[in-house]
Protein backbone atom coordinates (compact mmCIF):
# COMPACT_ATOMS: atom_id res chain seq x y z
CA UNK A 1 0.00 0.00 0.00
CA UNK A 2 2.47 2.55 -1.19
CA UNK A 3 0.87 5.98 -1.34
CA UNK A 4 3.01 6.75 -4.40
CA UNK A 5 1.10 4.06 -6.30
CA UNK A 6 -2.13 5.80 -5.48
CA UNK A 7 -0.81 9.17 -6.63
CA UNK A 8 0.44 7.63 -9.84
CA UNK A 9 -3.00 6.22 -10.50
CA UNK A 10 -4.84 9.51 -9.92
CA UNK A 11 -4.30 11.18 -13.31
CA UNK A 12 -5.65 8.08 -15.00
CA UNK A 13 -8.63 8.09 -12.65
CA UNK A 14 -9.22 11.75 -13.52
CA UNK A 15 -9.13 11.05 -17.25
CA UNK A 16 -11.50 8.09 -16.96
CA UNK A 17 -13.74 10.08 -14.64
CA UNK A 18 -13.93 12.92 -17.16
CA UNK A 19 -14.86 10.59 -20.01
CA UNK A 20 -17.52 8.99 -17.85
CA UNK A 21 -18.49 12.52 -16.88
CA UNK A 22 -19.61 13.09 -20.47
CA UNK A 23 -21.61 9.87 -20.24
CA UNK A 24 -23.08 11.04 -16.92
CA UNK A 25 -24.19 14.31 -18.52
CA UNK A 26 -26.18 12.16 -20.94
CA UNK A 27 -27.72 10.31 -18.01
CA UNK A 28 -28.47 13.64 -16.32
CA UNK A 29 -30.64 14.64 -19.29
CA UNK A 30 -32.93 11.65 -18.96
CA UNK A 31 -32.76 11.00 -15.24
CA UNK A 32 -32.80 14.53 -13.87
CA UNK A 33 -34.32 16.67 -16.59
CA UNK A 34 -36.86 14.26 -18.04
CA UNK A 35 -37.36 12.17 -14.90
CA UNK A 36 -36.90 8.95 -16.89
CA UNK A 37 -34.61 6.07 -15.96
CA UNK A 38 -33.18 5.08 -19.33
CA UNK A 39 -31.31 1.76 -19.41
CA UNK A 40 -30.54 2.05 -23.12
CA UNK A 41 -27.23 3.59 -22.11
CA UNK A 42 -25.84 0.20 -21.04
CA UNK A 43 -26.04 -0.64 -24.72
CA UNK A 44 -25.02 2.70 -26.23
CA UNK A 45 -21.98 2.87 -23.95
CA UNK A 46 -20.66 -0.09 -25.97
CA UNK A 47 -22.13 0.89 -29.34
CA UNK A 48 -20.36 4.23 -29.57
CA UNK A 49 -16.95 2.64 -29.00
CA UNK A 50 -17.65 -0.15 -31.45
CA UNK A 51 -18.70 2.28 -34.18
CA UNK A 52 -15.82 4.64 -33.52
CA UNK A 53 -13.10 1.96 -33.46
CA UNK A 54 -14.38 0.10 -36.50
CA UNK A 55 -14.61 3.30 -38.49
CA UNK A 56 -11.13 4.35 -37.55
CA UNK A 57 -9.79 0.92 -38.43
CA UNK A 58 -11.34 1.26 -41.85
CA UNK A 59 -9.53 4.53 -42.35
CA UNK A 60 -11.89 7.31 -41.27
CA UNK A 61 -10.77 10.28 -39.23
CA UNK A 62 -11.32 10.34 -35.49
CA UNK A 63 -13.79 13.22 -35.67
CA UNK A 64 -15.93 11.63 -38.35
CA UNK A 65 -15.87 8.37 -36.38
CA UNK A 66 -17.01 10.14 -33.24
CA UNK A 67 -19.73 11.96 -35.16
CA UNK A 68 -21.09 8.69 -36.55
CA UNK A 69 -20.89 7.13 -33.06
CA UNK A 70 -22.98 10.06 -31.81
CA UNK A 71 -25.54 9.59 -34.57
CA UNK A 72 -25.83 5.85 -33.99
CA UNK A 73 -26.36 6.57 -30.29
CA UNK A 74 -29.12 9.02 -31.25
CA UNK A 75 -30.81 6.27 -33.26
CA UNK A 76 -30.72 3.93 -30.26
CA UNK A 77 -32.36 6.67 -28.20
CA UNK A 78 -34.97 7.12 -30.91
CA UNK A 79 -35.83 3.42 -30.75
CA UNK A 80 -36.31 3.54 -26.98
CA UNK A 81 -38.31 6.74 -27.34
CA UNK A 82 -40.67 5.24 -29.89
CA UNK A 83 -41.08 2.03 -27.87
CA UNK A 84 -41.95 4.14 -24.83
CA UNK A 85 -44.13 6.89 -26.28
CA UNK A 86 -45.73 5.53 -29.45
CA UNK A 87 -46.04 1.93 -28.26
CA UNK A 88 -46.71 2.58 -24.59
CA UNK A 89 -43.97 0.36 -23.15
CA UNK A 90 -42.81 1.54 -19.71
CA UNK A 91 -39.58 3.53 -20.01
CA UNK A 92 -37.42 1.11 -18.03
CA UNK A 93 -38.57 -1.86 -20.08
CA UNK A 94 -38.22 0.05 -23.36
CA UNK A 95 -34.61 0.81 -22.42
CA UNK A 96 -33.89 -2.79 -21.47
CA UNK A 97 -35.29 -4.01 -24.79
CA UNK A 98 -33.18 -1.62 -26.83
CA UNK A 99 -30.14 -2.43 -24.73
CA UNK A 100 -30.62 -6.16 -25.29
CA UNK A 101 -31.10 -5.70 -29.01
CA UNK A 102 -28.00 -3.51 -29.12
CA UNK A 103 -25.87 -6.35 -27.78
CA UNK A 104 -26.37 -8.29 -31.00
CA UNK A 105 -25.92 -5.16 -33.07
CA UNK A 106 -22.73 -4.29 -31.21
CA UNK A 107 -21.33 -7.73 -31.95
CA UNK A 108 -22.10 -7.28 -35.61
CA UNK A 109 -20.45 -3.87 -35.65
CA UNK A 110 -17.40 -5.47 -34.01
CA UNK A 111 -17.29 -8.09 -36.75
CA UNK A 112 -18.53 -10.81 -34.40
CA UNK A 113 -15.66 -10.38 -32.00
CA UNK A 114 -16.06 -9.52 -28.32
CA UNK A 115 -13.52 -6.73 -28.73
CA UNK A 116 -11.45 -4.94 -31.31
CA UNK A 117 -8.15 -3.28 -30.50
CA UNK A 118 -7.01 0.03 -31.88
CA UNK A 119 -3.31 0.66 -31.59
CA UNK A 120 -2.37 4.11 -30.35
CA UNK A 121 0.85 3.97 -32.36
CA UNK A 122 -0.89 3.21 -35.64
CA UNK A 123 -3.93 5.49 -35.38
CA UNK A 124 -4.26 9.14 -34.60
CA UNK A 125 -6.36 8.87 -31.45
CA UNK A 126 -7.85 11.87 -29.69
CA UNK A 127 -7.43 10.41 -26.21
CA UNK A 128 -5.47 7.50 -24.78
CA UNK A 129 -4.10 5.96 -21.62
CA UNK A 130 -0.73 6.83 -23.10
CA UNK A 131 -1.58 10.51 -23.44
CA UNK A 132 -1.65 11.16 -19.71
CA UNK A 133 2.07 11.75 -19.18
CA UNK A 134 4.99 12.70 -21.38
CA UNK A 135 2.94 14.33 -24.16
CA UNK A 136 2.67 18.00 -25.14
CA UNK A 137 0.07 19.57 -22.86
CA UNK A 138 -2.42 20.13 -25.67
CA UNK A 139 -2.45 16.39 -26.40
CA UNK A 140 -2.99 15.53 -22.76
CA UNK A 141 -6.16 13.49 -22.48
CA UNK A 142 -7.28 15.25 -19.30
CA UNK A 143 -7.11 18.63 -21.02
CA UNK A 144 -8.70 17.39 -24.25
CA UNK A 145 -11.66 15.83 -22.44
CA UNK A 146 -12.03 18.84 -20.15
CA UNK A 147 -12.28 21.10 -23.21
CA UNK A 148 -14.85 18.77 -24.79
CA UNK A 149 -16.90 18.88 -21.58
CA UNK A 150 -16.71 22.67 -21.49
CA UNK A 151 -17.99 22.83 -25.06
CA UNK A 152 -20.72 20.27 -24.37
CA UNK A 153 -21.88 22.13 -21.27
CA UNK A 154 -21.97 25.38 -23.25
CA UNK A 155 -24.04 23.85 -26.02
CA UNK A 156 -26.47 22.16 -23.60
CA UNK A 157 -26.76 25.36 -21.56
CA UNK A 158 -27.80 27.18 -24.70
CA UNK A 159 -30.11 24.38 -25.85
CA UNK A 160 -32.02 24.02 -22.60
CA UNK A 161 -32.55 27.77 -22.58
CA UNK A 162 -34.31 27.73 -25.95
CA UNK A 163 -38.07 27.39 -26.42
CA UNK A 164 -37.62 23.73 -27.30
CA UNK A 165 -35.21 23.03 -24.44
CA UNK A 166 -37.54 24.76 -21.96
CA UNK A 167 -40.37 22.57 -23.21
CA UNK A 168 -38.26 19.46 -22.53
CA UNK A 169 -37.51 20.68 -19.01
CA UNK A 170 -41.19 21.42 -18.43
CA UNK A 171 -42.12 17.92 -19.60
CA UNK A 172 -39.82 16.40 -16.99
CA UNK A 173 -41.11 18.74 -14.32
CA UNK A 174 -44.87 18.38 -14.88
CA UNK A 175 -46.29 16.66 -17.93
CA UNK A 176 -49.90 17.59 -17.16
CA UNK A 177 -49.02 21.22 -17.10
CA UNK A 178 -46.87 20.83 -20.19
CA UNK A 179 -49.67 19.36 -22.25
CA UNK A 180 -52.03 22.04 -20.98
CA UNK A 181 -49.49 24.56 -22.31
CA UNK A 182 -49.52 22.87 -25.69
CA UNK A 183 -46.28 20.91 -25.36
CA UNK A 184 -46.13 17.55 -27.14
CA UNK A 185 -44.71 15.70 -24.15
CA UNK A 186 -44.12 12.47 -26.06
CA UNK A 187 -42.06 14.28 -28.67
CA UNK A 188 -40.07 16.00 -25.92
CA UNK A 189 -39.29 12.67 -24.28
CA UNK A 190 -38.10 11.24 -27.59
CA UNK A 191 -35.88 14.26 -28.24
CA UNK A 192 -34.39 13.95 -24.75
CA UNK A 193 -33.71 10.24 -25.19
CA UNK A 194 -32.09 10.86 -28.58
CA UNK A 195 -29.84 13.60 -27.24
CA UNK A 196 -28.91 11.62 -24.14
CA UNK A 197 -27.96 8.45 -26.01
CA UNK A 198 -26.04 10.42 -28.62
CA UNK A 199 -23.92 11.96 -25.88
CA UNK A 200 -23.42 8.58 -24.20
CA UNK A 201 -22.30 6.99 -27.49
CA UNK A 202 -19.91 9.86 -28.03
CA UNK A 203 -18.44 9.24 -24.57
CA UNK A 204 -18.24 5.57 -25.46
CA UNK A 205 -16.23 6.44 -28.58
CA UNK A 206 -13.77 8.37 -26.45
CA UNK A 207 -13.60 5.62 -23.86
CA UNK A 208 -12.76 2.95 -26.43
CA UNK A 209 -9.91 5.11 -27.73
CA UNK A 210 -8.73 5.74 -24.20
CA UNK A 211 -8.58 2.05 -23.40
CA UNK A 212 -7.23 1.10 -26.80
CA UNK A 213 -10.06 -1.24 -27.69
CA UNK A 214 -13.81 -1.41 -28.17
CA UNK A 215 -15.53 -4.03 -26.05
CA UNK A 216 -19.01 -5.47 -26.43
CA UNK A 217 -19.32 -5.46 -22.63
CA UNK A 218 -18.07 -1.90 -22.17
CA UNK A 219 -21.52 -0.70 -21.18
CA UNK A 220 -22.37 -3.24 -18.54
CA UNK A 221 -23.53 -1.30 -15.49
CA UNK A 222 -22.96 2.03 -17.24
CA UNK A 223 -26.27 3.41 -15.97
CA UNK A 224 -25.14 2.80 -12.40
CA UNK A 225 -21.89 4.69 -12.93
CA UNK A 226 -23.79 7.51 -14.62
CA UNK A 227 -26.30 7.68 -11.78
CA UNK A 228 -23.50 7.53 -9.22
CA UNK A 229 -21.90 10.59 -10.84
CA UNK A 230 -25.23 12.46 -10.92
CA UNK A 231 -25.97 11.60 -7.32
CA UNK A 232 -22.47 12.40 -6.03
CA UNK A 233 -22.72 15.76 -7.80
CA UNK A 234 -26.10 16.34 -6.17
CA UNK A 235 -24.85 15.49 -2.69
CA UNK A 236 -21.64 17.50 -2.90
CA UNK A 237 -22.59 20.46 -5.10
CA UNK A 238 -26.39 20.40 -4.78
CA UNK A 239 -26.45 22.92 -1.96
CA UNK A 240 -24.45 25.44 -3.96
CA UNK A 241 -26.77 27.80 -5.78
CA UNK A 242 -25.43 27.57 -9.29
CA UNK A 243 -26.99 27.91 -12.70
CA UNK A 244 -27.76 25.07 -15.07
CA UNK A 245 -24.27 25.09 -16.61
CA UNK A 246 -22.78 24.68 -13.16
CA UNK A 247 -25.10 21.74 -12.50
CA UNK A 248 -24.02 20.00 -15.71
CA UNK A 249 -20.34 20.64 -15.02
CA UNK A 250 -20.73 19.35 -11.48
CA UNK A 251 -21.95 16.04 -12.90
CA UNK A 252 -18.58 15.51 -14.55
CA UNK A 253 -16.89 16.34 -11.25
CA UNK A 254 -19.16 13.71 -9.71
CA UNK A 255 -17.76 11.17 -12.16
CA UNK A 256 -14.18 12.16 -11.37
CA UNK A 257 -14.86 11.77 -7.66
CA UNK A 258 -16.41 8.38 -8.35
CA UNK A 259 -13.27 7.20 -10.15
CA UNK A 260 -10.92 8.60 -7.54
CA UNK A 261 -12.89 6.84 -4.80
CA UNK A 262 -12.65 3.63 -6.82
CA UNK A 263 -8.89 4.06 -7.08
CA UNK A 264 -8.62 4.57 -3.35
CA UNK A 265 -10.77 1.55 -2.63
CA UNK A 266 -8.65 -0.57 -4.95
CA UNK A 267 -5.50 0.83 -3.40
CA UNK A 268 -6.88 -0.23 -0.02
CA UNK A 269 -6.90 -3.74 -1.39
CA UNK A 270 -10.38 -4.36 -2.73
CA UNK A 271 -10.53 -6.74 -5.67
CA UNK A 272 -11.54 -4.99 -8.87
CA UNK A 273 -14.13 -7.73 -9.42
CA UNK A 274 -15.97 -6.48 -6.34
CA UNK A 275 -16.24 -2.93 -7.64
CA UNK A 276 -19.59 -3.41 -9.34
CA UNK A 277 -21.11 -4.67 -6.12
CA UNK A 278 -19.67 -1.70 -4.28
CA UNK A 279 -21.01 0.73 -6.89
CA UNK A 280 -24.44 -0.85 -6.75
CA UNK A 281 -24.55 -0.57 -2.97
CA UNK A 282 -23.43 3.05 -2.98
CA UNK A 283 -25.96 4.07 -5.63
CA UNK A 284 -28.75 2.13 -3.91
CA UNK A 285 -28.00 3.95 -0.67
CA UNK A 286 -27.99 7.38 -2.25
CA UNK A 287 -31.16 6.69 -4.22
CA UNK A 288 -32.86 5.57 -1.02
CA UNK A 289 -31.88 8.62 1.01
CA UNK A 290 -34.57 11.01 -0.31
CA UNK A 291 -37.24 8.36 0.23
CA UNK A 292 -36.06 7.57 3.73
CA UNK A 293 -35.99 11.28 4.50
CA UNK A 294 -39.57 11.91 3.38
CA UNK A 295 -40.81 8.74 5.01
CA UNK A 296 -39.30 9.16 8.43
CA UNK A 297 -38.42 12.82 8.84
CA UNK A 298 -41.64 14.80 8.28
CA UNK A 299 -43.52 13.15 11.12
CA UNK A 300 -41.12 14.69 13.57
CA UNK A 301 -41.45 18.10 11.99
CA UNK A 302 -45.25 18.04 12.02
CA UNK A 303 -45.49 16.88 15.63
CA UNK A 304 -43.14 19.41 17.07
CA UNK A 305 -44.12 22.14 14.63
CA UNK A 306 -40.50 23.13 14.31
CA UNK A 307 -38.98 24.81 11.32
CA UNK A 308 -39.83 22.82 8.25
CA UNK A 309 -36.51 22.68 6.52
CA UNK A 310 -36.57 18.88 6.30
CA UNK B 1 -68.54 29.06 -29.35
CA UNK B 2 -68.18 25.72 -27.56
CA UNK B 3 -70.50 22.96 -28.56
CA UNK B 4 -70.65 19.49 -26.99
CA UNK B 5 -72.97 17.15 -28.83
CA UNK B 6 -74.12 13.83 -27.41
CA UNK B 7 -70.87 13.11 -25.53
CA UNK B 8 -70.42 9.62 -24.10
CA UNK B 9 -67.50 8.43 -22.02
CA UNK B 10 -67.14 5.13 -20.19
CA UNK B 11 -64.03 4.34 -18.17
CA UNK B 12 -62.62 0.81 -18.02
CA UNK B 13 -65.27 -0.65 -20.34
CA UNK B 14 -65.83 -4.37 -20.04
CA UNK B 15 -64.24 -4.64 -16.61
CA UNK B 16 -65.65 -4.75 -13.09
CA UNK B 17 -64.55 -1.13 -12.79
CA UNK B 18 -66.65 -0.05 -15.74
CA UNK B 19 -68.01 3.42 -15.09
CA UNK B 20 -70.06 5.54 -17.42
CA UNK B 21 -69.08 9.09 -16.53
CA UNK B 22 -70.79 10.98 -19.34
CA UNK B 23 -73.88 9.77 -21.16
CA UNK B 24 -75.35 11.93 -23.87
CA UNK B 25 -74.01 15.24 -22.64
CA UNK B 26 -75.05 18.28 -24.67
CA UNK B 27 -73.83 21.79 -23.99
CA UNK B 28 -73.59 24.97 -25.99
CA UNK B 29 -71.76 28.04 -24.76
CA UNK B 30 -72.03 31.53 -26.17
CA UNK B 31 -69.13 33.89 -26.61
CA UNK B 32 -68.37 35.57 -23.28
CA UNK B 33 -70.42 33.17 -21.17
CA UNK B 34 -69.16 32.59 -17.64
CA UNK B 35 -70.76 29.31 -16.64
CA UNK B 36 -70.51 27.81 -13.17
CA UNK B 37 -70.88 24.05 -12.90
CA UNK B 38 -72.12 22.20 -9.82
CA UNK B 39 -73.11 18.64 -9.04
CA UNK B 40 -72.48 15.81 -6.60
CA UNK B 41 -69.35 13.69 -6.34
CA UNK B 42 -68.86 11.64 -9.45
CA UNK B 43 -71.48 13.58 -11.42
CA UNK B 44 -69.05 13.90 -14.31
CA UNK B 45 -68.00 17.54 -13.97
CA UNK B 46 -64.27 16.93 -14.17
CA UNK B 47 -64.84 14.35 -16.88
CA UNK B 48 -66.66 16.98 -18.95
CA UNK B 49 -63.74 19.41 -18.64
CA UNK B 50 -61.24 16.66 -19.41
CA UNK B 51 -63.25 15.71 -22.48
CA UNK B 52 -63.10 19.31 -23.70
CA UNK B 53 -59.37 19.50 -22.94
CA UNK B 54 -58.69 16.22 -24.72
CA UNK B 55 -57.06 14.37 -21.82
CA UNK B 56 -58.43 11.29 -23.62
CA UNK B 57 -60.81 10.87 -26.52
CA UNK B 58 -64.57 10.56 -26.01
CA UNK B 59 -66.39 7.36 -27.00
CA UNK B 60 -69.10 9.14 -28.91
CA UNK B 61 -70.17 12.67 -29.81
CA UNK B 62 -68.45 15.76 -31.14
CA UNK B 63 -66.71 18.74 -29.61
CA UNK B 64 -66.40 21.97 -31.56
CA UNK B 65 -64.74 25.19 -30.51
CA UNK B 66 -65.51 28.26 -32.62
CA UNK B 67 -66.57 26.02 -35.45
CA UNK B 68 -63.38 23.87 -35.38
CA UNK B 69 -64.07 20.19 -34.75
CA UNK B 70 -61.53 19.27 -32.07
CA UNK B 71 -62.98 15.85 -31.20
CA UNK B 72 -59.97 14.02 -32.60
CA UNK B 73 -57.33 16.58 -31.68
CA UNK B 74 -54.77 15.43 -29.07
CA UNK B 75 -54.52 17.33 -25.79
CA UNK B 76 -51.40 19.33 -26.63
CA UNK B 77 -52.92 20.56 -29.90
CA UNK B 78 -56.17 21.58 -28.24
CA UNK B 79 -54.18 23.66 -25.78
CA UNK B 80 -54.12 26.56 -28.24
CA UNK B 81 -57.84 27.09 -27.60
CA UNK B 82 -57.81 26.55 -23.85
CA UNK B 83 -56.62 27.98 -20.59
CA UNK B 84 -56.78 25.52 -17.72
CA UNK B 85 -56.48 25.66 -13.94
CA UNK B 86 -56.68 22.48 -11.90
CA UNK B 87 -57.87 21.63 -8.41
CA UNK B 88 -54.42 20.61 -7.23
CA UNK B 89 -52.17 23.70 -7.12
CA UNK B 90 -49.22 21.40 -7.92
CA UNK B 91 -50.73 20.56 -11.28
CA UNK B 92 -50.80 23.86 -13.11
CA UNK B 93 -47.16 24.90 -12.92
CA UNK B 94 -43.70 23.38 -13.31
CA UNK B 95 -42.39 23.36 -9.74
CA UNK B 96 -38.71 23.00 -10.63
CA UNK B 97 -38.79 25.97 -12.98
CA UNK B 98 -38.75 29.66 -12.20
CA UNK B 99 -41.80 31.95 -12.21
CA UNK B 100 -40.59 33.74 -15.34
CA UNK B 101 -39.83 30.43 -17.08
CA UNK B 102 -43.33 29.18 -16.33
CA UNK B 103 -44.81 32.35 -17.79
CA UNK B 104 -42.58 32.01 -20.86
CA UNK B 105 -43.92 28.49 -21.39
CA UNK B 106 -47.47 29.81 -21.15
CA UNK B 107 -46.69 32.67 -23.53
CA UNK B 108 -45.92 30.04 -26.20
CA UNK B 109 -49.10 28.04 -25.77
CA UNK B 110 -50.32 27.06 -29.22
CA UNK B 111 -47.15 28.25 -30.92
CA UNK B 112 -44.32 26.24 -32.45
CA UNK B 113 -41.37 25.91 -30.06
CA UNK B 114 -38.16 26.55 -31.96
CA UNK B 115 -34.51 27.09 -31.06
CA UNK B 116 -35.15 30.74 -30.32
CA UNK B 117 -34.47 32.03 -26.83
CA UNK B 118 -36.89 30.51 -24.33
CA UNK B 119 -37.47 33.89 -22.73
CA UNK B 120 -36.61 37.37 -24.00
CA UNK B 121 -35.84 40.59 -22.19
CA UNK B 122 -38.94 42.19 -23.65
CA UNK B 123 -41.08 39.39 -22.28
CA UNK B 124 -39.53 39.76 -18.84
CA UNK B 125 -40.74 43.34 -18.63
CA UNK B 126 -44.21 42.29 -19.73
CA UNK B 127 -44.35 39.39 -17.25
CA UNK B 128 -43.32 41.72 -14.47
CA UNK B 129 -46.17 44.04 -15.34
CA UNK B 130 -48.69 41.20 -15.45
CA UNK B 131 -47.46 39.67 -12.19
CA UNK B 132 -47.89 43.01 -10.46
CA UNK B 133 -51.62 42.87 -11.24
CA UNK B 134 -51.89 39.83 -8.95
CA UNK B 135 -50.83 42.02 -6.06
CA UNK B 136 -48.88 39.21 -4.41
CA UNK B 137 -45.40 40.67 -4.78
CA UNK B 138 -44.45 37.92 -7.22
CA UNK B 139 -43.06 40.53 -9.64
CA UNK B 140 -40.12 40.87 -7.24
CA UNK B 141 -39.48 37.12 -7.23
CA UNK B 142 -39.45 36.31 -10.93
CA UNK B 143 -36.48 33.95 -10.68
CA UNK B 144 -37.89 32.01 -7.71
CA UNK B 145 -38.68 28.37 -8.35
CA UNK B 146 -42.45 27.95 -8.43
CA UNK B 147 -42.17 24.99 -6.04
CA UNK B 148 -41.41 27.46 -3.26
CA UNK B 149 -44.72 29.32 -3.66
CA UNK B 150 -47.81 28.69 -1.55
CA UNK B 151 -50.86 26.96 -2.99
CA UNK B 152 -52.73 30.24 -3.38
CA UNK B 153 -49.80 31.94 -5.08
CA UNK B 154 -49.45 29.00 -7.43
CA UNK B 155 -53.14 29.07 -8.36
CA UNK B 156 -52.98 32.82 -8.98
CA UNK B 157 -49.92 32.28 -11.17
CA UNK B 158 -51.63 29.44 -13.02
CA UNK B 159 -54.60 31.72 -13.71
CA UNK B 160 -52.29 34.38 -15.04
CA UNK B 161 -50.59 31.77 -17.24
CA UNK B 162 -53.92 30.46 -18.49
CA UNK B 163 -54.92 33.95 -19.61
CA UNK B 164 -51.50 35.18 -20.76
CA UNK B 165 -52.39 34.25 -24.31
CA UNK B 166 -56.13 34.91 -24.39
CA UNK B 167 -57.81 31.49 -24.48
CA UNK B 168 -61.02 30.96 -26.42
CA UNK B 169 -62.23 29.07 -23.37
CA UNK B 170 -61.04 28.99 -19.76
CA UNK B 171 -61.55 25.71 -17.86
CA UNK B 172 -61.45 25.91 -14.08
CA UNK B 173 -61.84 22.65 -12.17
CA UNK B 174 -62.49 23.46 -8.50
CA UNK B 175 -59.41 25.61 -8.62
CA UNK B 176 -60.03 27.09 -5.18
CA UNK B 177 -61.05 23.86 -3.41
CA UNK B 178 -57.60 23.07 -2.04
CA UNK B 179 -57.10 26.53 -0.55
CA UNK B 180 -58.04 27.94 2.84
CA UNK B 181 -61.22 30.09 2.74
CA UNK B 182 -59.43 33.43 2.76
CA UNK B 183 -57.02 32.47 0.00
CA UNK B 184 -59.84 30.83 -1.94
CA UNK B 185 -61.82 34.08 -1.87
CA UNK B 186 -58.82 36.04 -3.07
CA UNK B 187 -58.10 33.62 -5.93
CA UNK B 188 -61.75 33.72 -6.93
CA UNK B 189 -61.63 37.50 -6.97
CA UNK B 190 -58.53 37.33 -9.18
CA UNK B 191 -60.37 34.90 -11.43
CA UNK B 192 -63.26 37.29 -11.87
CA UNK B 193 -60.90 40.16 -12.62
CA UNK B 194 -58.96 38.19 -15.25
CA UNK B 195 -62.14 36.91 -16.89
CA UNK B 196 -63.68 40.39 -16.97
CA UNK B 197 -60.55 42.07 -18.27
CA UNK B 198 -60.55 40.04 -21.48
CA UNK B 199 -64.17 38.93 -21.50
CA UNK B 200 -63.02 35.28 -21.54
CA UNK B 201 -65.60 32.53 -22.06
CA UNK B 202 -65.32 30.41 -18.90
CA UNK B 203 -66.46 27.09 -17.45
CA UNK B 204 -65.90 26.97 -13.69
CA UNK B 205 -66.59 23.90 -11.58
CA UNK B 206 -67.14 24.65 -7.92
CA UNK B 207 -68.56 22.80 -4.96
CA UNK B 208 -69.42 26.04 -3.30
CA UNK B 209 -73.02 26.85 -4.24
CA UNK B 210 -72.79 30.43 -3.07
CA UNK B 211 -69.83 31.00 -5.38
CA UNK B 212 -71.71 29.25 -8.17
CA UNK B 213 -74.58 31.69 -7.75
CA UNK B 214 -72.46 34.79 -7.17
CA UNK B 215 -70.24 34.34 -10.21
CA UNK B 216 -71.01 34.05 -13.87
CA UNK B 217 -74.08 34.63 -16.00
CA UNK B 218 -75.17 31.01 -16.20
CA UNK B 219 -75.22 27.94 -13.93
CA UNK B 220 -75.49 24.29 -14.82
CA UNK B 221 -76.02 21.33 -12.52
CA UNK B 222 -74.79 17.90 -13.49
CA UNK B 223 -75.97 14.49 -12.35
CA UNK B 224 -74.96 11.06 -13.58
CA UNK B 225 -73.16 12.31 -16.63
CA UNK B 226 -75.80 14.75 -17.85
CA UNK B 227 -76.85 18.32 -17.34
CA UNK B 228 -80.02 18.31 -15.29
CA UNK B 229 -80.46 22.01 -14.70
CA UNK B 230 -79.40 25.03 -16.68
CA UNK B 231 -80.24 28.61 -15.66
CA UNK B 232 -79.01 31.99 -16.76
CA UNK B 233 -79.73 35.69 -16.61
CA UNK B 234 -82.16 37.12 -14.08
CA UNK B 235 -83.35 33.70 -13.01
CA UNK B 236 -79.85 32.71 -12.02
CA UNK B 237 -79.22 35.96 -10.15
CA UNK B 238 -82.25 35.33 -7.98
CA UNK B 239 -81.28 31.77 -7.09
CA UNK B 240 -80.74 30.69 -3.51
CA UNK B 241 -78.75 27.77 -2.21
CA UNK B 242 -82.00 26.20 -1.03
CA UNK B 243 -83.34 26.28 -4.61
CA UNK B 244 -80.31 24.37 -5.80
CA UNK B 245 -80.64 21.81 -3.02
CA UNK B 246 -84.29 21.27 -3.89
CA UNK B 247 -83.45 20.96 -7.56
CA UNK B 248 -80.83 18.38 -6.78
CA UNK B 249 -83.09 16.31 -4.56
CA UNK B 250 -85.77 16.35 -7.19
CA UNK B 251 -83.34 15.10 -9.84
CA UNK B 252 -81.54 12.50 -7.80
CA UNK B 253 -84.71 11.34 -6.10
CA UNK B 254 -83.06 11.39 -2.70
CA UNK B 255 -81.25 13.37 -0.10
CA UNK B 256 -78.39 15.51 -1.19
CA UNK B 257 -75.48 13.14 -1.23
CA UNK B 258 -72.54 15.45 -1.52
CA UNK B 259 -71.37 16.25 1.97
CA UNK B 260 -68.74 18.63 0.62
CA UNK B 261 -71.51 20.82 -0.72
CA UNK B 262 -73.69 20.59 2.32
CA UNK B 263 -71.04 22.39 4.31
CA UNK B 264 -71.49 25.52 2.31
N1 LIG C 1 -59.59 8.44 -15.40
C1 LIG C 1 -60.63 7.78 -14.86
N2 LIG C 1 -60.63 6.43 -14.80
C2 LIG C 1 -61.67 5.76 -14.28
N3 LIG C 1 -62.76 6.34 -13.78
C3 LIG C 1 -62.83 7.68 -13.80
C4 LIG C 1 -61.77 8.47 -14.33
N4 LIG C 1 -62.09 9.77 -14.21
C5 LIG C 1 -63.31 9.79 -13.63
N5 LIG C 1 -63.75 8.55 -13.38
C6 LIG C 1 -65.06 8.19 -12.80
O1 LIG C 1 -66.04 8.86 -13.50
C7 LIG C 1 -67.04 9.37 -12.63
C8 LIG C 1 -67.15 10.86 -12.81
O2 LIG C 1 -66.00 11.45 -12.25
P1 LIG C 1 -65.68 12.99 -12.25
O3 LIG C 1 -64.29 13.13 -11.77
O4 LIG C 1 -66.03 13.58 -13.55
O5 LIG C 1 -66.68 13.54 -11.15
P2 LIG C 1 -66.86 15.02 -10.61
O6 LIG C 1 -68.22 15.45 -10.98
O7 LIG C 1 -65.76 15.85 -11.03
O8 LIG C 1 -66.84 14.75 -9.06
P3 LIG C 1 -66.06 15.50 -7.88
O9 LIG C 1 -66.97 16.51 -7.34
O10 LIG C 1 -65.81 14.41 -6.90
O11 LIG C 1 -64.81 16.03 -8.45
C9 LIG C 1 -66.63 8.95 -11.24
O12 LIG C 1 -67.35 7.78 -10.91
C10 LIG C 1 -65.17 8.65 -11.37
O13 LIG C 1 -64.79 7.65 -10.47
MG1 LIG D 1 -64.01 16.69 -10.11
Amino acid sequence: MNIINLFNALPGACAQGLIWGIMAIGVYITYKILDLADLTVDGTMATGGAVCVMMMISGHSVWLSLLVAFIVGCLAGLVTGVLHTALGIPAILAGILTQLGLYSINLRILDNKANQAINVDKYDLLVSLRYIKDVPFYRNTILVVAVIIALLVAVLYWFFGTELGSAIRATGSNHNMSRAQGINTNAMKVIGLILSNGIVAFASGLYAQYQGFADVNAGRGAIVIGLAAVIIADVIFGKIKGNFAFKLASVSFGAIIYYIVLQIVMWLGLNSNDLKLLSAIIVALFLAIPYIKTKYAPKKVVKKGENADA
Amino acid sequence: MLELKNIHKTFNPGTVNEKTALCGLDLKLNEGDFVTVIGGNGAGKSTMLNAIAGVWFVDEGTITIDGDDVTKLPEHKRAKYLGRVFQDPMNGTAATMQIDENLALAARRGKFRSLKKGITAKEMAYFKERLATLDLGLEERMTTKVGLLSGGQRQALTLLMAALVKPRLLLLDEHTAALDPKTAAKVLETTQRIVDADNITTLMITHNMKDAIAHGNRLIMMHEGRIIYDVSGEEKKNLHVSDLLAKFEEASGGAFANDRMMLN
